[in-house]
């Protein structure tokens, strides 16, 4: 047990070294994030606060969900397959995956929350209840990382990586991007936070269930 | 003829179902009319529709266990199956839904998680068609099925319950079963179901063994 969570932490370790070395990939998704936001800002010409919440809301979880796709695409693609199978050989697959999940998930989350301040910041805030909406961008990046991290290894291994991620991730984060959308609706009405209670414990499910499936999955994976 | 005899089962079910959707006696409810008739057809596809996709995702779990890539075209032929059975529910919905609630496509989640649910697995065909090693594409597109399936089966069954929708069973609405259903219809339904999953495992049968011939004369 000890040992695998040595193994573990070194694996993140890694994940985050190769992330500070090659600064360009991270500042292109941060710049990414704030580009989308403003570009959405200058189409919309909205002055603060003129957005309905619908459209605020929704907005800003489509934008995410590019981030999301794109940031999460190449983490498989930027290292090459001999250094991947020399990983292979010192940890056991499912290893891999979990680090490569917690990455994600710590990626996401800063994507999540730099580009809530960045939107919040130009477009006005309109969430009433925002320690709850700050709760679903924590349930939503742990649920794209999960979901997209396994999308992203299968995609990497076909011959077209970019379009396949986006064909093949689409419809399996839609479930969850609508439970997203429905609770963080909740909390920019700033309704009682009991009438979100069952659907954060559906979206808890579903990361559940995807988090077992790249668990159980990914070993089938690696090996081609 | 022995191993044959669900083929005429399937016949003289669906032989039956159809005499009776179209000629027998229905419970005449207000705004459904004579369209509660679609019940024997439309329900049936989509319930075979959920076997079918659940038994590809059980050939895709052993292909993964075994690597006979046997597994894997029966897996990929339960899918086609499944998704051809799914546009054929949708049909019959549209034309139900055109009658009862005014538009052939509302603005329903049940249909909307369908038609997600429809994307998921064109998505794995789409995924079969862009590897050329046959070991290769069973492995991953095997891994994809199962994972499609595990969010389908959520998508289609928890989320319209949680919102509104206007398919009975969903979002507050009693069953169908509950009200509308009498007895006798109930006597047509239930062998509807078993009929269509028959009738889909035939075809499903079919093409499977063009696959097995094929892959036969190729060696």
């Amino acid at each position: 047990m000890a040992e695998s969570v040595r193994q573990l932490s070194a694996l993140m370790r890694k994940e985050f070294l190769l992330e500070w070395r090659q600064r360009y990939a991270l500042n292109g998704m941060l710049l990414y994030m704030v580009g989308a936001v403003f570009v959405c800002y200058l189409s919309f010409n909205a002055r603060r606060g003129q957005l309905t919440p619908i459209v605020w809301n929704t907005l800003f979880w489509i934008i995410l969900l590019f981030t999301a796709i794109n940031a999460i695409a190449k983490s498989f693609v930027q290292e090459r397959a001999g250094r991947q199978l020399y990983y292979y050989t010192l940890a056991s697959p499912q290893q891999i995956i979990l680090s490569k999940i917690l990455y994600n998930t710590a990626l996401m989350l800063v994507l999540a929350f730099l580009g809530f301040s960045v939107y919040a910041f130009v477009l006005g805030n309109q969430a009433n209840d925002v320690p709850l909406y700050l709760l679903t961008l924590v349930l939503g990046a742990v649920g794209f990382a999960s979901s997209l991290t396994l999308v992203s290894g299968i995609a990497s291994k076909a011959e077209n990586p970019a379009t396949l991620m986006a064909v093949l991730s689409f419809p399996v984060i839609l479930p969850l991007l609508l439970m997203l959308l429905k609770v963080s609706k909740n909390a920019l009405d700033g309704l009682d936070r009991s009438v979100s209670w069952s659907e954060i414990g559906t979206i808890l499910a579903i990361d559940a269930i995807v988090l077992t499936l790249s668990w159980l999955l990914f070993p089938f994976l690696w090996r081609s | 003829m022995k191993k044959n005899w669900w083929k005429a089962l399937a016949v003289i079910i669906l032989t039956y179902v159809i005499l009776q959707g179209l000629l027998g006696v229905v419970p005449r409810q207000p705004i459904l009319n004579e369209s509660i008739r679609n019940v024997y057809f439309h329900v049936p596809l989509w319930f075979s529709m959920i076997a079918l996709l659940l038994t590809s995702a059980v050939y895709s779990i052993r292909y993964l266990r075994s690597g006979r890539l046997d597994d894997d075209l029966v897996a990929v032929e339960f899918a086609n199956t499944a998704i051809l059975f799914g546009l054929l529910g949708c049909l019959t919905g549209s034309i139900w839904a055109n009658f009862t609630w005014g538009e052939p496509w509302p603005n329903d989640p049940k249909l909307n998680s369908v038609a997600i649910g429809m994307l998921m697995y064109l998505a794995y065909l789409v995924l079969r068609g862009s590897f050329d090693d046959e070991q290769r594409r069973g492995r991953i597109s095997a891994v994809y099925n199962i994972f499609a399936f595990a969010v389908f089966i959520p998508l289609i069954f928890i989320v319209p319950r949680l919102t509104d929708s206007l398919h009975p069973g969903n979002g507050g609405n009693p069953a169908f079963g509950k009200y509308d259903m009498d007895n006798r219809m109930r006597m047509v339904f239930y062998p509807a179901v078993i009929g269509f999953i028959l009738l889909g495992v035939w075809v499903t049968e079919l093409r499977v063994r063009f696959r097995r011939l094929k892959a036969a004369l190729d060696d």
